[in-house]
Order: C-alpha cells, then structure tokens, then sequence
C-alpha cells in the first residue's frame, strides 16, 4: 500500500473519531451524513439505498453486455417489469465506490433506463429496484479487458 | 459553461422514448495527473427531466457513471412537437439547462 494514502485513511479515521469523543458528533449523525456514493463495499451501499431486505427477483433484466472490451464506457441497462417501480439503482461491486447512480421513475415513466457505467475491472453489476415500497435485485457479471480507472 | 446537451425524443405508440447525451469530464478524484497529484472529482450529481411541468425522471449520480454521460429513458403520454427541459448540476455547482422537441 502506498505511505501517502495510508497516513491519509488514519488521519481520516482519527478525525472522525476525534469528534466522536469530543461529542462534537454523535455516532447517530456521523451515519447520516455518509451517503450512499462514499460506501466503499456492495453490502454497506446496498444497505444505504434500498435497506436490510432485498429480494431476488427475475422481472429485472439487465441489459449489458457480457464481455466488455473497454471498461471505461460500458453500455447498461435497466428494465424492470415490477409494477409499481419507482426507483432503480445501479451497483459495480468492484469498484471503489460501488453504487453508480440512482434513477427516480415517477408514475407515467417506464422502468427502462439506460446509461454507461465505468468499471474497474470484470465485476458483477447489481440493479436494485423499489417497487410497491419493496426492495428488489437482481445481478449479472460483466468481463472487462481493459480496465476503465485510468481515464 | 459546459457544452450544451444533445436531446432526442421520439414518440410511439403513446411511449415517448428519450436519448440524452451530456457534455461532462465525469472526473473520478481517483486518477492522477503526471505530476502524480489526484485530480479533484468533477462529476454531475443531479439529473432531472421535465414535459409539461412534469418530472419525467430524476437520476442521482456518482462519478462512476461514463465520461460524457449517456442517459435513455421511457415515459408515457408525450405527444409530438411538445418539449422535453433536461437539467444536470454538478458536484462544482456548475449547472446547464437544454430541451429537446418530441418527434
């Protein structure tokens, strides 16, 4: 691991539980304020949008391909057939900050999104959908062979 | 000011189809510059698309999404010749508004 970035994480750590102790902060409000995008593992950004309980479902289709040759534009898709969606979350577990984006779908707007994503690395991709109040999701691998990080 | 949006929208069968190609660097904070210093991220945040008043579709962004962001989505009830306003702001605060006319 390099030194700089290192000395950076505890600074970092120490601040916050630095503030911590000062009662500046209490444990409750340092949670509130991370959002969802600065969740550094699937598990914690998938908590952070769509809480605790998901469940897998097959009305959600993913819409990518298999085999990416450029993992810095990476077409995916979305389309969820679940009555009722009203929100579709895109997820890379691979990357540094898993979650990519989120898209609100008011009623009268199809749950068929599209976009393109950067990716690290091959790595399962994770759509999320709230349908009706419940959390729903759905994943497919993508294989990269050229990493998307480097710009 | 960033470069204006490119809009496309096409009606058919009552769903109007929505293609929105942005103009932004989409910046990680994660890269370096040659001197070996982390480009500070640069990326936009919020999206939201309008038709008649109404919101369309909102989308919420990390940088995590392609240099130059390609955005389609679907909605009912467009008709041709109304207009559909695309916003995006960044995480600079930077802002840019453009429409697009259904066809």
């Amino acid at each position: 691991m390099n030194h700089s970035r290192r000395k950076a994480i505890q600074s970092g750590g120490g601040l916050i539980a630095m503030l911590l102790a000062a009662g500046v902060i209490s444990p409750g409000e340092a949670l509130a304020q991370s959002d969802p995008f600065t969740m550094k593992t699937l598990a914690e950004a998938m908590r952070a949008v769509g809480g605790p309980n998901q469940t897998v479902s097959d009305a959600i289709i993913i819409k990518a391909p298999a085999i990416a040759e450029n993992g810095a534009v990476v077409p995916v898709g979305v389309e969820s057939k679940l009555p009722g969606t009203e929100l579709i979350a895109l997820f890379v577990e691979k990357n540094p900050q898993p979650l990519v984006g989120s898209f609100g779908i008011p009623s009268g707007t199809v749950g068929n999104v599209s976009t393109r994503v950067k990716m690290g690395q091959t790595s399962d991709v994770y759509a999320l959908v709230k349908a009706d109040g419940r959390f729903y999701v759905a994943k497919k691998e993508i294989k990269i062979t050229l990493g998307g990080c480097g710009g | 000011m960033a470069d204006p949006m490119r809009i496309r929208a096409v009606a058919r069968d009552g769903v109007v189809n929505v293609r929105v190609l942005m103009s932004h660097e989409m910046e990680t904070g994660q890269r370096k510059d040659a001197s070996g210093k982390l480009v500070p991220a640069h990326f936009i945040r919020n999206v939201t698309a309008t038709h008649q008043g109404k919101t369309v579709l909102t989308a919420l962004w990390g940088p995590a999404v392609a240099k130059n962001p390609y955005l389609e989505f679907e909605f009912k009830g467009g008709q041709k010749g109304e207009k559909i306003i695309v916003t995006w702001e960044d995480n600079k605060g930077d802002k840019r508004s453009d429409e697009g006319v259904i066809n």
